[in-house]
């Protein structure tokens, strides 16, 4: 390399290379560095002609570049946007934008062409010195930090830097206490825990809210579904959404799987499903009428709702919640209660949560084949 | 300094330069500065243009925030979009709409925002690679490089938090998936996601708060960040290939006045000029088609934007079941190990520099960017590094990939799996096998010079190809690079070898077991001889 070769050749630098070189292999008969090539002239050095026709082509991009910027300006009032009108939009996105682009794409071209073909392409070397500060520098800088420890007795005075340290440590301290409301009093764990879901609550169809006749639900169909109780003027409507959502399927009675446990939880072969994903929280919203699967369109985790909608695939480790259902007096399909467990994504604290009175929730009906 | 010329010539420039200087001393700034050298090849624009993109991204975005309205509060749509009008919606999803159809390149302003974005994080990753394959992170540049790390961390951060804001279903899913993987954190997951949404998920907090986060608090320590990262190469000086008359000890290329200012002001207007032309031709994140956020609704086939990719790939690749109780606590591992997988990845390209360093024990400063070639060990572990995020990246589309090439959608994720693994490790040997090969190959050109393609018959009937020779510039252009060989793992004093030296012996083993040296001048001596 040639920083070795100028290390052995001139012994001022001898400094630099007591740098530890670790393992790199010093190279003794390498080739010496013959200096930058001659210069080739450019044809625009060469002709004059050239050259002009070089300036000539510069300025015609600046002058295509004003023309853009006027075009530009001539463009939005030209091409206003008209009310309900799309295409409008359209044509005034891309003629205000086409006008913008040649005027800024006008100045680079002519810039760039006006440096590679009239300044000089003489390359220029420019030495490198070590980076760190000269040795006076550094003595100096030293010499000012042994200053100032002396005259405020930095390192003397413990008493008085120690409990200067432990102030400028505690002081920022209550700002992370000052965080906590970023959020409500009420405790985070309960808060996600429930589901505006009741005894009684009737099934209603999303996003319209009119409820559902269990006569009404045919085999194979799937509906997408929202507590009637739900109120879409509600300040927290979107939050308690995303709680409730639910998908309701019906099948064949002989085609579902049910636990002993839940043999309650369906009517008529119809089974009520949180629609939120256990892996992070998408709506699981395809539904696959001749497998019964129900497929995420996040991460493709695959629940079969025929068996308890255990996982058949992807990174979901939880089938997804049951709601557990029955038939009102007026035929309407109503929830027997809440969810027995918290539907969505995992969390620490998610067993603090499971009904006692039905313990075999989806964390343990789940069958790991 | 121009006093006395002034005094005569009293050009308005001159005045005006007089003036300023007599009252801020510029002219140092000028003297500093002026003539300083930038070297020239075509890789070291990849991060002008993250800089230029960005200050696209700051103008558009400045405009944008003139008529942006980040708050959550429920209203009906009364704007001029025909297909949502009386729907329900949030403020902001409301504005976004306004932005782009009531107000007059309002809508080009958004698609310049966002394809400048996409540009911006794009040109800082092929950025981070060529700083990586030209080993230009060496001393005394490795902070400059934690520091380029943090810019690319920052940039996806803002590129995250701009993409949630105008709370569309698309941006909307993406905050639920946040919401899960923030839950699943142990311990102080729950109660981290309680905190960011102000509550329950979604909440009427979290794009307020984000909006914040991204014209505020993000952009302000990405300027200052991006400052120091200038500074530094200022500092540093820009590395240089080596080549006849560019050593170590010197910097050969343009000053910045004229000629590199001009090349690269112009180039400023090139990139800002390209991207404002694909912002009038090609629509992106058309928000209106998807519709204001509902946690009920999503629609296959979506995707994040290209940089979030590798984080929802990684997701992906979980195989069921990865959940655990234990002692009444959930344990979720398909969310904890992408998550430790992803975190380690990015700190061993934090902190790749250190470990080179460490093990090649090289404290010099290293002003010479290597061709890729000339360090195959460290080519080839950034080549698997590409694979392994390319293979994450490719994941966050699988489901594509099944519609697309018509095959099972798990069958995709089983191969994805196994290319995760097994990608990279390939992809090693290969890239190292192939960087080897073409060091030998230049070798050859050195020691026989050039295949000229011309045959000729010898007198006794063979046939030759002409080998041109080198001149010696471009000769010294493929001899000058720097080797290394394994350490020898010495005893310390105790006369016992470290578990610490056993390591780094191992290490710089198998970096440098395999090495070609530069040809010497005997050994072209000596091929010439063999003629
Ligand atoms: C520095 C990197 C930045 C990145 C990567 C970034 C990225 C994004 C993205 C992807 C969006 C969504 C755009 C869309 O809806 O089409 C967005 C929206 C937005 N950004 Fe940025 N941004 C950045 C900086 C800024 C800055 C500095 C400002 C303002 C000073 C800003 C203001 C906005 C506003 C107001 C919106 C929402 C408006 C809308 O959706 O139309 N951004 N940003
Ligand atoms: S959220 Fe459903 S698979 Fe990830």
């Amino acid at each position: 390399m040639t920083a070795q070769h100028d290390a052995d050749a001139t012994p001022q630098e001898h400094a630099v290379e007591t740098v530890d070189r670790g393992s790199a292999v010093t190279q003794s008969d390498s080739f010496s560095d013959p200096g930058l090539p001659p210069h080739k002239p450019r044809q625009t050095d060469i002709h004059p002609a050239k050259e002009k026709r070089a300036e000539r082509q510069v300025f015609l991009w600046f002058l295509l570049s004003m023309a853009g910027s006027v075009f530009a300006i001539f463009a939005y009032f030209a091409f206003p946007i008209t009310e309900e009108d799309f295409g409008s939009v359209r044509i005034n996105n891309l003629l205000l934008g086409l006008g913008l682009s040649l005027g800024l794409l006008g100045i680079g071209f002519g810039a760039v062409h006006w440096a590679r073909q009239l300044m000089s392409d003489v390359e220029i070397s420019e030495d490198r010195h070590p980076t760190h500060g000269s040795e006076q520098t550094r003595a100096r800088a030293v010499e000012i930090f042994k200053l100032g420890d002396e005259e405020s007795g930095f390192t003397r005075r413990s008493l008085i830097r120690n409990s200067l340290i432990g102030a400028l440590a505690l002081f920022p301290l209550p700002a992370v206490f000052m965080f906590r409301d970023l959020a409500p009093k009420q405790d985070a764990v309960e808060a996600i825990s429930q589901t505006p879901w009741e005894t009684g609550t009737r099934l209603a169809i999303d996003p319209t809210g009119t409820p559902i006749k269990a006569s009404d639900v045919t085999i194979g169909s799937a509906f997408h579904v929202i507590p009637e109780t739900l109120d879409s003027h509600a300040h927290d409507f979107l939050d308690q959404k995303a709680l409730s959502v639910v998908l309701l399927v019906r099948m064949p009675e002989e085609q579902l799987h049910e636990t002993e446990e839940r043999k309650g939880w369906s009517y008529n072969g119809i089974v009520a499903y949180s629609k939120i994903c256990t892996h992070v929280g998408c709506p699981v919203a395809l539904y696959e009428q001749h497998t019964h699967h129900l497929l995420c369109p996040c991460h493709q985790s695959t629940f079969d709702v025929s068996d308890g909608a255990k996982v058949v695939f992807g990174p979901a480790a939880r089938p997804l919640p049951q709601l557990p259902i029955a038939v009102d007096d007026e035929g309407y399909l109503v929830a027997q209660r809440d969810f027995t467990e918290p539907i969505g994504p995992s969390f620490w604290e998610r067993l603090d949560h499971i009904d006692d009175e039905h313990p075999e929730s989806s964390a343990r009906t789940e069958d790991r084949a | 300094m121009t006093t006395t010329r002034a005094a005569r010539k009293t050009s308005f420039t001159s005045k005006a330069s007089n003036y300023l200087d007599e009252r801020t001393s510029i002219s140092g700034a000028v003297s500093f500065l002026g003539r300083k050298i930038f070297p020239d090849h075509w890789s070291f624009m990849l991060g002008e243009v993250a800089l230029y993109s960005f200050i696209a991204i700051l103008i558009s975005g400045v405009f944008l925030t003139f008529f942006f309205d980040p708050s959550m509060t429920h209203v009906t749509y009364e704007g001029s979009y025909v297909p949502l009008k009386g729907i329900g919606m949030s403020v902001a999803y409301h504005t976004a709409l306004d932005i782009s159809f009531e107000i007059r390149g309002g809508l080009l302003m958004r698609q310049v925002h966002h394809w400048a974005a996409l540009l911006f994080v794009a040109s800082i990753g092929l950025h981070m690679l060529r700083v990586f394959f030209t080993g230009a992170f060496r001393k005394p540049r490795e902070i400059n490089w934690v520091i380029g790390f943090l810019l690319f961390v920052l940039a996806m951060a803002e590129g995250f938090t701009g993409y949630s804001l105008p709370d569309d279903v698309l941006s909307g899913n993406g905050l639920a998936i946040i919401n899960g993987m923030v839950k699943g954190i142990p311990i102080v997951g729950t109660w981290i996601s309680y905190f960011l949404f102000g509550g329950l998920f979604p909440g009427t907090e979290i794009i307020p708060r984000l909006y914040s986060l991204h014209i505020m608090l993000l952009p302000a320590i990405l300027i200052v960040v991006l400052g120091i990262h200038l500074v530094l190469i200022v500092v540093n000086k820009h590395t240089q290939f080596a080549g006849p008359g560019k050593t170590n000890k010197n910097v050969v290329g343009s000053p910045i006045m004229p000629t590199f200012a001009a090349k690269a002001g112009g180039f400023f207007f090139l990139v800002f000029g390209t991207i404002m032309l694909i912002a009038s031709i090609f629509t992106i994140n058309p928000i209106w088609n998807y519709g204001p956020y509902d946690p009920s609704p999503v629609s296959a086939g979506t995707q994040p934007d290209w940089y979030i990719g590798f984080a929802d790939g990684a997701l992906r690749l979980v195989p069921p079941g990865w959940e655990t109780e234990w002692f009444g606590l959930t344990f979720t591992w398909a969310i904890i190990i992408p998550i430790i997988v992803m975190v380690g990845f990015l700190m061993l390209v934090a902190f790749y520099p250190f470990i080179e360093q460490w093990i090649t024990g090289d404290k010099r400063e290293h002003h010479l960017s290597d061709r890729p070639r000339n360090n195959p060990t460290r080519t080839a572990i950034g080549a698997a590094g590409v694979v392994f995020y390319a293979v994450m990246w490719a994941a966050a589309s699988s489901d594509l990939m099944a519609t697309h090439f018509h095959v099972n959608v798990f069958h995709v994720i089983y191969v994805l799996q196994a290319a995760l693994i097994f990608g990279p490790i390939i992809t090693y040997f290969i890239t190292k096998r192939v960087a080897l090969a073409l060091q030998k190959k230049d070798r050859e050109i050195v020691l026989h010079g050039y295949e000229s393609g011309r045959i000729v018959r010898r007198p006794g009937g063979e046939y030759i190809e002409v080998h041109e020779p080198l001149d010696e510039y471009e000769r010294y252009r493929l001899v000058t690079f720097e080797t290394y060989e394994p350490t020898k793992e010495r005893p310390n004093a105790q006369g016992r070898i470290s578990a610490g030296v056993k390591i780094r012996g191992a290490l710089s083993r198998w970096f440098f077991e395999d090495r070609i040296t530069p040809v010497t001048q005997s050994e072209l001596e000596a091929s010439k001889h063999d003629h």
